[in-house]
Protein backbone atom coordinates (compact mmCIF):
# COMPACT_ATOMS: atom_id res chain seq x y z
CA UNK A 1 0.00 0.00 0.00
CA UNK A 2 2.95 2.31 0.57
CA UNK A 3 4.31 2.05 -2.99
CA UNK A 4 2.30 4.19 -5.37
CA UNK A 5 2.11 3.06 -9.00
CA UNK A 6 3.79 5.26 -11.57
CA UNK A 7 2.15 6.31 -14.82
CA UNK A 8 5.33 5.57 -16.77
CA UNK A 9 5.27 1.92 -15.69
CA UNK A 10 1.71 1.32 -16.92
CA UNK A 11 0.39 0.08 -20.26
CA UNK A 12 -3.16 -0.24 -21.54
CA UNK A 13 -4.35 -3.77 -20.83
CA UNK A 14 -2.33 -4.21 -17.63
CA UNK A 15 -4.36 -5.97 -14.94
CA UNK A 16 -3.87 -3.93 -11.76
CA UNK A 17 -5.89 -6.16 -9.47
CA UNK A 18 -8.48 -8.90 -9.08
CA UNK A 19 -10.72 -9.59 -6.12
CA UNK A 20 -13.73 -11.60 -5.02
CA UNK A 21 -16.28 -9.62 -2.97
CA UNK A 22 -18.61 -11.74 -0.82
CA UNK A 23 -22.00 -10.14 -0.13
CA UNK A 24 -24.30 -11.69 2.47
CA UNK A 25 -27.57 -10.47 3.99
CA UNK A 26 -25.73 -8.88 6.92
CA UNK A 27 -23.66 -6.86 4.45
CA UNK A 28 -26.87 -5.59 2.84
CA UNK A 29 -28.36 -4.57 6.19
CA UNK A 30 -25.10 -2.89 7.18
CA UNK A 31 -25.01 -0.95 3.90
CA UNK A 32 -28.69 0.00 4.23
CA UNK A 33 -27.94 1.53 7.62
CA UNK A 34 -24.70 3.20 6.63
CA UNK A 35 -26.08 4.69 3.41
CA UNK A 36 -29.65 5.47 4.48
CA UNK A 37 -31.03 3.47 1.53
CA UNK A 38 -33.83 1.54 3.23
CA UNK A 39 -35.53 0.20 0.08
CA UNK A 40 -37.06 -3.14 1.24
CA UNK A 41 -35.96 -4.97 -1.94
CA UNK A 42 -32.58 -5.21 -0.18
CA UNK A 43 -33.83 -6.90 2.99
CA UNK A 44 -37.46 -8.09 2.65
CA UNK A 45 -37.79 -11.31 0.60
CA UNK A 46 -41.57 -11.15 0.23
CA UNK A 47 -41.48 -7.50 -0.89
CA UNK A 48 -38.71 -8.26 -3.40
CA UNK A 49 -40.59 -11.17 -4.98
CA UNK A 50 -43.86 -9.17 -5.06
CA UNK A 51 -42.19 -6.53 -7.25
CA UNK A 52 -40.90 -9.21 -9.60
CA UNK A 53 -37.34 -9.74 -8.39
CA UNK A 54 -35.83 -13.21 -7.90
CA UNK A 55 -35.46 -12.38 -4.19
CA UNK A 56 -33.50 -9.93 -2.07
CA UNK A 57 -30.87 -8.19 -4.22
CA UNK A 58 -27.76 -6.21 -3.30
CA UNK A 59 -27.88 -2.42 -3.52
CA UNK A 60 -26.29 -1.48 -6.85
CA UNK A 61 -24.42 1.18 -4.89
CA UNK A 62 -23.06 -1.50 -2.52
CA UNK A 63 -21.65 -3.45 -5.46
CA UNK A 64 -20.31 -0.24 -6.99
CA UNK A 65 -18.81 0.88 -3.69
CA UNK A 66 -17.25 -2.51 -2.91
CA UNK A 67 -15.56 -3.27 -6.21
CA UNK A 68 -13.70 0.06 -6.39
CA UNK A 69 -11.61 -0.88 -3.35
CA UNK A 70 -9.29 -2.89 -5.58
CA UNK A 71 -8.53 0.35 -7.45
CA UNK A 72 -8.13 2.50 -4.32
CA UNK A 73 -5.80 -0.07 -2.73
CA UNK A 74 -3.72 -0.34 -5.91
CA UNK A 75 -3.47 3.47 -6.10
CA UNK A 76 -2.42 3.58 -2.44
CA UNK A 77 -4.79 6.51 -1.87
CA UNK A 78 -8.60 6.30 -2.03
CA UNK A 79 -8.72 10.06 -2.67
CA UNK A 80 -6.86 9.52 -5.94
CA UNK A 81 -10.09 8.21 -7.51
CA UNK A 82 -11.26 11.45 -9.13
CA UNK A 83 -14.05 9.97 -11.25
CA UNK A 84 -16.05 6.77 -10.97
CA UNK A 85 -19.06 5.68 -12.96
CA UNK A 86 -21.08 2.62 -13.84
CA UNK A 87 -24.29 1.26 -15.29
CA UNK A 88 -26.28 -1.25 -13.30
CA UNK A 89 -26.94 -3.97 -15.85
CA UNK A 90 -28.04 -6.95 -13.74
CA UNK A 91 -29.10 -7.41 -10.10
CA UNK A 92 -27.03 -9.52 -7.68
CA UNK A 93 -29.41 -11.82 -5.73
CA UNK A 94 -28.20 -12.48 -2.18
CA UNK A 95 -29.33 -15.76 -0.55
CA UNK A 96 -30.71 -15.88 3.03
CA UNK A 97 -27.74 -18.07 4.06
CA UNK A 98 -24.24 -17.91 2.67
CA UNK A 99 -23.12 -15.17 0.30
CA UNK A 100 -23.16 -14.03 -3.31
CA UNK A 101 -19.68 -13.86 -4.84
CA UNK A 102 -18.90 -10.87 -7.07
CA UNK A 103 -15.72 -11.17 -9.14
CA UNK A 104 -13.75 -8.05 -10.06
CA UNK A 105 -10.91 -7.61 -12.54
CA UNK A 106 -9.39 -4.12 -12.86
CA UNK A 107 -7.53 -3.34 -16.09
CA UNK A 108 -5.82 -0.20 -17.38
CA UNK A 109 -8.18 1.13 -20.07
CA UNK A 110 -6.51 4.42 -20.99
CA UNK A 111 -3.60 6.59 -19.91
CA UNK A 112 -3.63 10.39 -20.08
CA UNK A 113 -0.03 11.44 -19.49
CA UNK A 114 -0.85 15.18 -19.76
CA UNK A 115 -3.54 15.00 -17.11
CA UNK A 116 -1.54 12.52 -15.02
CA UNK A 117 -4.50 10.15 -14.89
CA UNK A 118 -5.22 6.56 -15.74
CA UNK A 119 -8.64 5.10 -16.49
CA UNK A 120 -9.12 1.74 -14.85
CA UNK A 121 -11.89 -0.43 -16.30
CA UNK A 122 -13.64 -2.83 -13.96
CA UNK A 123 -15.07 -6.12 -15.21
CA UNK A 124 -17.60 -7.14 -12.57
CA UNK A 125 -19.46 -10.46 -12.73
CA UNK A 126 -21.67 -12.68 -10.60
CA UNK A 127 -21.98 -16.36 -11.56
CA UNK A 128 -20.34 -15.55 -14.88
CA UNK A 129 -22.76 -12.77 -15.87
CA UNK A 130 -21.80 -9.09 -16.03
CA UNK A 131 -23.53 -7.06 -13.29
CA UNK A 132 -21.95 -3.64 -13.90
CA UNK A 133 -21.57 -2.10 -17.34
CA UNK A 134 -18.92 0.38 -18.37
CA UNK A 135 -17.56 0.57 -14.81
CA UNK A 136 -14.67 2.99 -15.01
CA UNK A 137 -12.56 4.75 -12.41
CA UNK A 138 -10.24 7.62 -13.30
CA UNK A 139 -7.24 7.71 -10.95
CA UNK A 140 -4.82 10.58 -10.55
CA UNK A 141 -1.27 9.29 -10.04
CA UNK B 1 -45.33 8.60 -14.65
CA UNK B 2 -42.43 11.01 -14.10
CA UNK B 3 -43.69 14.51 -14.81
CA UNK B 4 -41.63 15.94 -17.69
CA UNK B 5 -42.28 19.49 -16.42
CA UNK B 6 -39.60 18.89 -13.79
CA UNK B 7 -36.79 18.72 -16.37
CA UNK B 8 -34.44 21.66 -15.92
CA UNK B 9 -35.56 22.33 -12.36
CA UNK B 10 -32.95 23.49 -9.84
CA UNK B 11 -33.54 23.26 -6.09
CA UNK B 12 -32.24 25.60 -3.40
CA UNK B 13 -29.10 24.45 -1.59
CA UNK B 14 -29.76 21.90 1.17
CA UNK B 15 -28.99 22.45 4.83
CA UNK B 16 -25.36 21.52 5.56
CA UNK B 17 -24.44 17.84 6.01
CA UNK B 18 -21.66 17.53 8.60
CA UNK B 19 -19.22 14.80 7.58
CA UNK B 20 -18.23 12.92 10.75
CA UNK B 21 -15.30 10.59 11.34
CA UNK B 22 -17.46 7.76 12.62
CA UNK B 23 -19.77 8.11 9.59
CA UNK B 24 -16.78 7.75 7.27
CA UNK B 25 -15.58 4.71 9.22
CA UNK B 26 -19.08 3.20 9.20
CA UNK B 27 -19.60 3.73 5.48
CA UNK B 28 -16.08 2.49 4.65
CA UNK B 29 -16.70 -0.68 6.68
CA UNK B 30 -20.05 -1.19 4.95
CA UNK B 31 -18.39 -1.22 1.50
CA UNK B 32 -15.35 -3.20 2.71
CA UNK B 33 -12.96 -0.26 2.25
CA UNK B 34 -10.09 -1.21 4.54
CA UNK B 35 -7.60 1.45 3.42
CA UNK B 36 -6.28 3.05 6.65
CA UNK B 37 -6.92 6.59 5.34
CA UNK B 38 -10.65 5.94 6.02
CA UNK B 39 -10.11 4.72 9.56
CA UNK B 40 -6.92 6.09 11.07
CA UNK B 41 -6.21 9.80 11.44
CA UNK B 42 -2.43 9.40 11.39
CA UNK B 43 -2.64 7.33 8.20
CA UNK B 44 -4.99 9.87 6.55
CA UNK B 45 -2.63 12.72 7.39
CA UNK B 46 0.25 10.59 6.11
CA UNK B 47 -1.44 10.45 2.69
CA UNK B 48 -1.84 14.25 2.84
CA UNK B 49 -5.40 14.78 4.08
CA UNK B 50 -6.42 17.04 6.97
CA UNK B 51 -8.73 14.31 8.36
CA UNK B 52 -10.23 10.90 7.51
CA UNK B 53 -10.95 10.68 3.77
CA UNK B 54 -14.30 9.38 2.49
CA UNK B 55 -14.51 6.40 0.09
CA UNK B 56 -15.16 7.26 -3.60
CA UNK B 57 -18.92 6.50 -3.39
CA UNK B 58 -19.59 8.14 0.00
CA UNK B 59 -21.11 11.19 -1.72
CA UNK B 60 -24.15 9.03 -2.55
CA UNK B 61 -25.25 9.43 1.09
CA UNK B 62 -25.43 13.18 0.58
CA UNK B 63 -26.80 12.99 -2.96
CA UNK B 64 -29.67 10.65 -2.06
CA UNK B 65 -30.80 13.03 0.68
CA UNK B 66 -30.85 15.87 -1.83
CA UNK B 67 -32.61 13.75 -4.47
CA UNK B 68 -35.38 13.00 -1.96
CA UNK B 69 -36.60 16.60 -2.44
CA UNK B 70 -37.52 15.60 -5.99
CA UNK B 71 -38.47 11.91 -5.85
CA UNK B 72 -40.77 12.29 -2.82
CA UNK B 73 -42.64 15.22 -4.37
CA UNK B 74 -46.06 13.85 -5.43
CA UNK B 75 -46.10 16.35 -8.31
CA UNK B 76 -42.92 14.74 -9.71
CA UNK B 77 -44.86 11.45 -10.06
CA UNK B 78 -41.88 9.13 -9.52
CA UNK B 79 -43.26 5.85 -8.12
CA UNK B 80 -40.32 4.57 -6.09
CA UNK B 81 -41.64 1.00 -6.01
CA UNK B 82 -41.17 0.99 -9.81
CA UNK B 83 -37.73 2.57 -9.85
CA UNK B 84 -34.56 0.81 -10.95
CA UNK B 85 -31.19 2.51 -10.56
CA UNK B 86 -29.78 2.69 -14.11
CA UNK B 87 -26.46 4.46 -13.68
CA UNK B 88 -24.35 6.56 -11.38
CA UNK B 89 -21.35 8.81 -11.84
CA UNK B 90 -19.12 10.62 -9.35
CA UNK B 91 -16.72 13.39 -10.23
CA UNK B 92 -14.59 14.51 -7.29
CA UNK B 93 -13.04 17.95 -7.58
CA UNK B 94 -11.37 17.10 -4.28
CA UNK B 95 -11.93 14.20 -1.86
CA UNK B 96 -14.54 14.59 0.89
CA UNK B 97 -12.93 14.60 4.35
CA UNK B 98 -14.27 14.49 7.90
CA UNK B 99 -15.11 17.96 9.11
CA UNK B 100 -16.58 19.07 5.79
CA UNK B 101 -19.88 20.94 5.96
CA UNK B 102 -21.50 20.03 2.64
CA UNK B 103 -24.44 21.71 0.95
CA UNK B 104 -25.98 20.29 -2.20
CA UNK B 105 -27.76 21.90 -5.11
CA UNK B 106 -30.01 19.40 -6.88
CA UNK B 107 -30.72 19.68 -10.60
CA UNK B 108 -33.21 17.58 -12.56
CA UNK B 109 -31.30 17.39 -15.84
CA UNK B 110 -33.77 15.36 -17.88
CA UNK B 111 -37.03 13.43 -17.79
CA UNK B 112 -37.69 11.37 -20.91
CA UNK B 113 -40.29 8.77 -21.81
CA UNK B 114 -39.69 5.87 -24.16
CA UNK B 115 -41.45 2.54 -24.63
CA UNK B 116 -43.31 2.65 -21.31
CA UNK B 117 -40.22 3.57 -19.30
CA UNK B 118 -39.33 6.99 -17.93
CA UNK B 119 -35.65 7.86 -17.58
CA UNK B 120 -34.87 10.53 -14.99
CA UNK B 121 -31.42 12.05 -14.62
CA UNK B 122 -30.54 14.12 -11.57
CA UNK B 123 -27.29 15.95 -10.82
CA UNK B 124 -26.13 16.93 -7.36
CA UNK B 125 -23.52 19.65 -7.11
CA UNK B 126 -21.90 19.30 -3.69
CA UNK B 127 -20.08 22.24 -2.12
CA UNK B 128 -18.08 22.61 1.10
CA UNK B 129 -19.15 25.66 3.06
CA UNK B 130 -16.27 27.61 4.54
CA UNK B 131 -16.57 29.50 7.84
CA UNK B 132 -16.51 32.77 5.86
CA UNK B 133 -19.51 31.61 3.81
CA UNK B 134 -17.52 30.86 0.65
CA UNK B 135 -18.35 27.63 -1.20
CA UNK B 136 -15.78 25.20 -2.58
CA UNK B 137 -17.00 22.81 -5.27
CA UNK B 138 -16.29 19.28 -4.00
CA UNK B 139 -18.25 16.70 -6.00
CA UNK B 140 -20.72 16.22 -8.83
CA UNK B 141 -22.99 13.17 -8.51
CA UNK B 142 -25.09 12.23 -11.54
CA UNK B 143 -27.74 9.56 -11.17
CA UNK B 144 -30.16 8.05 -13.68
CA UNK B 145 -33.29 6.20 -12.58
CA UNK B 146 -35.52 4.09 -14.80
CA UNK B 147 -39.20 4.19 -13.80
CA UNK B 148 -41.31 1.36 -15.20
CA UNK B 149 -44.83 2.23 -16.28
CA UNK B 150 -47.93 0.53 -14.90
CA UNK B 151 -48.05 -1.91 -17.82
CA UNK B 152 -44.36 -2.86 -18.05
Amino acid sequence: MSTRPSLADLAVGDVVGTRTVELDRAALVRYAGASGDLNPIHWDESFATEVGLPGVIAHGMLTMGSVVNVVADWAGDPGAVVEYQTRFTRPVPVPPRGAAAVEVTATVGAIDADAGTVRVDLAVTHEGAKVLGRAQAVVRL
Amino acid sequence: MANADFAGREYPATAPYSVGREKIREFASAVGATHPAHHDLVAARGVGYPDLVAPPTFAVVIAQRAEAQYVTDPEADVDFSRVVHADEKFVHHRPIVAGDELVTVLHVDSVTHRAGIAMVTTRCEVFAEQPDGAREHVSTVTSTLAVRGEDS
